[in-house]
């Protein structure tokens, strides 16, 4: 009995620790960008560099703006949303409402397999079909655009904001619908004036984390964008986004040098906007949740 | 039954020493464990109090029936029996439970050993997902039995006892979900059984079985009462009538206020004589 | 017209029009799938899958890159399936309804919505740098474990609360403690989804590049690694390296890289999928 107690006592400590870790890894991740990145706030300053519009990490006079970037990555990420967020809400809205079971039960497999393609070979295709295509189409000297990364951002998002829009129209309780259509209306008129606003919080938390995923998203982008760092001004110019900054660079630093404590900073800047991002979608799920179960 | 008590609703001061002594008799001359002896039990669901003031003697090796209209915390007094109402989270049971003497909620009881004495049947059958073998032996292996052929000889008298074996002897690995809804209660029975315990809670095991599976298993029930005491919630009268010693009826007059014990004595004295209104009314169907 | 033909025909309209978008993702996903297969299946063979990369991939095989993935992905495997599973144990089993668990919950949704660059990054400061393992398979598999760990937790949690709470009261009854009949009743019954959902985690962890771009990958390594604390050739890092920085890389290696990666994590994944499908027919509550 005694030992049945201690084994108790044991597990619960070792099972509550598991579960605190997430906390302490979120923390930690804070952190550690925040130690880091701190040579760099130190040096050059957070106010500087959030503003600084040129990034010349490795010239003489090395020059850390990250406007060029965070630019960059809204760019990107713009053209990704334009791809995503229509077609991904419209094919949500069709499956929940509109297609049979066997066409539903097909488009959920096609959409895991989407979301389990890793983005280098999203990376690959774009540089082998997209890239070429940009090119030409619109008569450009190179092929590596915002354009060209955000279309395939696009596409990449396309699963995120798919199944958690179809996962909020579910969610809507089947009464609701009966209730409209009893008074006449179609199934369309039902689904625009019941069902979507209904899912309203949902459909945006879903365009939200697509959001999320865009701006997180490193491979594909850093393959397909040219990675230019300067400011950009349209999307058919080559941008250099903050995860393809990091990911281009941070091989060929010194450690622990001014560069690579800039690029912590980009890291920490980067994780800032995610984590607001992920909050935004989280609380407004949850409000989503709270209300249809009663 | 001379052990049948009748406690008047409500009353406070007497009932402990009273029983105390009967109780004692009682144990003396059957040389019986596997008592029960409530006072001033009651019941509380975070500030919703449900039950309150409940007296009552169970007496060794009887069946007793709890019977009253539902929501009136028959489930829940139940599972005070064996400490069950500790897993529901803000459930708070004030007054005192003694089996056979010893105090159940005292610092040094320990939920899980009283469980071991005090086996409990569920309303609908839950068969772990796992072989009929390895169902009846949770319970001893939880206990530390690992000898194969103590093990076997307790998972086939435990399914002899809850009359199951005959049906399933031929294959013990099978999967317990591919019997049948009335052969998993029965093995929920034997389950419940092979802790040798010392008191069986049922609460309604009947009531998602169909009438020859319900009969199979008050015919469990009527042969277990010479071994094991025997507390059985249901909604039935005729089976409260046909299998019981001796019946306690509690009611909620209102849902403003908690749950009594109106009336508890031998089961032909409530069925044909019962001295509260209530009872009767309840009986004969006045009451929903 | 009248209002009710008019309905009937805006209904038609958006039908057709909210059905092509539903078509043009099939239609991505199938066009994806179909351009990776024709373009890859030529380079696949059995020395392509076994030997070492020659003349900086253009020629030879990716046996090191296949065999640096699965030590990755094993590796990651031995640390999160234990953290992740007793992770989702407390939360479904332990854990009050209180700030304290409404806040763990919110970390781990948030935690797997972390770019996995910046995975990269604090894998390169936590484990690389401070606790000295270098770059390694042992500092990408503590990256990746970090990553995967959400998917499995939630996987764990969703799976154990369809266990009817019923069986849990069943066992304690019997005079089991709450550790037991997690151990013995509950983690059994909900093992198709646990298994499953986890599987799906870590086939998307062998995807990833960026979190092991700092801490584990090498681009050219002729075996595979003698300990944890070697560096790993690795197949997404391979196509991403061939393609961004050797001059004349080989289409059809890389695409036939590409092919492998994706069949692997997609059959991976399925099978997990099938598996699971036939368990739940077995039990069912
Ligand atoms: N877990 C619980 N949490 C809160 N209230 C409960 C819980 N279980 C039962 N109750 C309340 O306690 C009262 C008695 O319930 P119960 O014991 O199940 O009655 P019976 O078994 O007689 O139908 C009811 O009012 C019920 O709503
Ligand atoms: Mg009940």
């Amino acid at each position: 009995m005694a030992t049945r107690r201690a084994t108790e006592v044991v597990v619960r400590a070792l099972v509550f620790t598991c579960g605190w870790l997430a906390i302490v890894i979120l923390a930690a991740i804070a952190i550690f960008l925040l130690t880091n990145g701190l040579r760099s706030i130190d040096e050059v300053g957070l106010g500087t560099m959030l503003t600084g519009t040129s990034w010349y990490p490795t010239s003489d006079n090395a020059q850390f703006g990250f406007l060029p970037l965070i630019l960059g990555s809204v760019f990107v990420t713009g053209v990704a949303l334009f791809v995503s967020v229509p077609v991904g809400i419209g094919a949500a809205v069709y499956l929940s409402e509109f297609a049979g079971r066997g066409f539903k039960e097909v488009a959920k497999s096609v959409v895991e397999f989407m979301a389990a393609v890793p983005s280098v070979v999203y990376g690959l295709i774009g540089v082998a079909v997209l890239i070429p295509w940009v090119r030409t189409t619109f008569q450009l000297d190179s092929g590596m655009t915002a354009l060209t990364g955000g279309i395939v951002l696009g596409v990449m998002s396309i699963p995120t904001v798919l199944s958690i829009s179809e996962d909020a129209l579910h969610a809507v309780p089947e009464s609701l619908r009966q209730g409209s259509m009893a008074l006449g209306n179609t199934r369309w008129q039902t689904t625009y004036k019941v069902v979507v606003p209904a899912a309203s919080s949902g459909i945006f938390a879903a365009v939200m984390l697509g959001l999320g995923r865009a701006i997180g998203e490193t491979m594909a982008v850093l393959m397909l964008t040219g990675n230019a760092a300067v400011m950009p001004t349209s999307v058919f110019e080559s941008v250099r986004t903050m995860t393809g900054t990091i990911a281009a660079e941070m091989g060929e630093v010194v450690r622990k040098g001014l560069h690579y404590s800039a690029l912590f900073s980009v890291g920490l800047v980067l994780f800032a906007m995610t984590f607001v991002i992920n909050l935004a979608a989280d609380l407004v799920l949850e409000r989503q949740r709270k209300r249809w179960r009663r | 039954m001379v052990n049948a008590l009748n406690v008047e609703p409500r009353t406070t001061a007497m009932p402990t020493l009273v029983m105390t002594g009967r109780e004692n008799d009682t144990v003396v001359a059957a040389d019986a464990s596997g008592s029960f002896t409530l006072s001033e039990v009651s019941v509380a669901y975070g500030r919703d109090l449900v039950i309150e003031g409940v007296d009552m003697y169970i007496a060794p090796r009887s069946v007793t029936a709890l019977i009253g209209p539902s929501g009136c915390g028959k489930s829940t007094l139940l599972r005070c029996l064996n400490r069950m109402n500790d897993e529901l989270g803000n459930v708070k049971v004030g007054g005192k439970i003694m089996l056979d003497g010893q105090d159940i909620m005292g610092k040094d009881s320990d939920p899980v050993e009283l469980r071991m004495r005090v086996g409990q049947v569920f309303q609908r059958p839950n068969p772990f997902p796992m072989s009929i073998y390895d169902n009846v032996a949770y319970g001893p292996r939880t206990q530390g039995i690992r000898k194969r052929s103590e093990l076997d000889d307790l998972v086939e008298d435990s399914l002899r006892r809850s009359a199951l074996y005959e049906e399933v002897k031929k294959n013990l690995k099978k999967h317990a979900f591919e019997l049948s809804g009335g052969q998993q209660q029965r093995l929920c029975i034997a389950r419940a059984l092979a802790t040798m315990p010392e008191v069986l809670l049922m609460d309604e095991p009947a009531s998602a079985l169909d009438p020859i599976s319900t009969q199979q298993i008050e015919d469990t029930i009527a042969e277990l009462k010479a071994s094991v005491t025997i507390v059985i919630v249901t909604h039935n009268m005729q089976q409260a009538a046909r299998i019981s010693d001796q019946t306690a009826f509690m009611l909620r007059e209102s849902m403003d206020e908690p749950a009594h014990l109106i009336e508890m004595s031998e089961t032909k004295k409530i069925f044909t004589n019962p001295d509260d209104k209530r009872t009767e009314s309840y009986i004969t169907g006045r009451f929903g | 017209m009248n209002r009710v033909k008019r309905a009937r025909l805006t209904e038609q309209i958006a039908k057709t029009v909210l059905g092509l978008m539903a078509v043009t993702v099939l239609v991505i996903a199938a066009a994806v799938l179909i351009y990776i297969v024709s373009k890859g299946y030529r380079a696949i063979n059995w020395e392509f899958l076994t030997t070492r990369p020659v003349k900086l991939g253009r020629e030879g095989g990716i046996g090191p890159a296949i065999g640096g993935t699965v030590w990755l992905v094993s590796l990651t495997a031995l640390f999160t399936l234990p953290v992740g599973i007793l992770a989702g144990v407390y939360l479904s089993e332990y854990a009050a309804r209180n700030l304290l668990t409404r806040s763990i919950r919110l970390a781990i949704t948030n935690m797997a919505g972390v770019p996995s660059i910046v995975y990269g990054l604090f894998g390169l400061a936590a484990f690389v740098m401070l606790a000295n393992f270098k770059v390694s398979v042992l500092s990408g598999a503590l990256t990746l474990t970090c990553m995967t760990l959400p998917v499995v937790i939630t996987a764990t949690e969703e799976a154990l609360r369809q266990v009817p709470q019923d069986l849990r009261h069943a066992s304690l009854a019997l005079g089991s403690t709450k550790w037991r009949t997690v151990r013995k009743v509950v983690l059994p019954a909900s093992m198709p989804g646990i298994v499953t959902g986890s599987i799906l985690g870590l086939a998307r962890a062998a995807g990833e590049t960026a979190p092991i771009l700092f801490t584990a990958a090498v681009f050219m390594s002729p075996q595979l690694p003698r300990s944890p604390l070697d560096r790993v050739m690795a197949l997404p890092y391979h196509i991403y390296a061939e393609v961004t920085s050797v001059p004349n890389w080989s289409e059809d290696l890389i695409w036939g890289t590409a092919l492998v990666l994706v069949a692997g994590i997609s059959i991976v994944s399925v099978a997990a999928g099938v598996w699971r499908s036939i368990q739940r027919r077995k039990i069912r509550w």
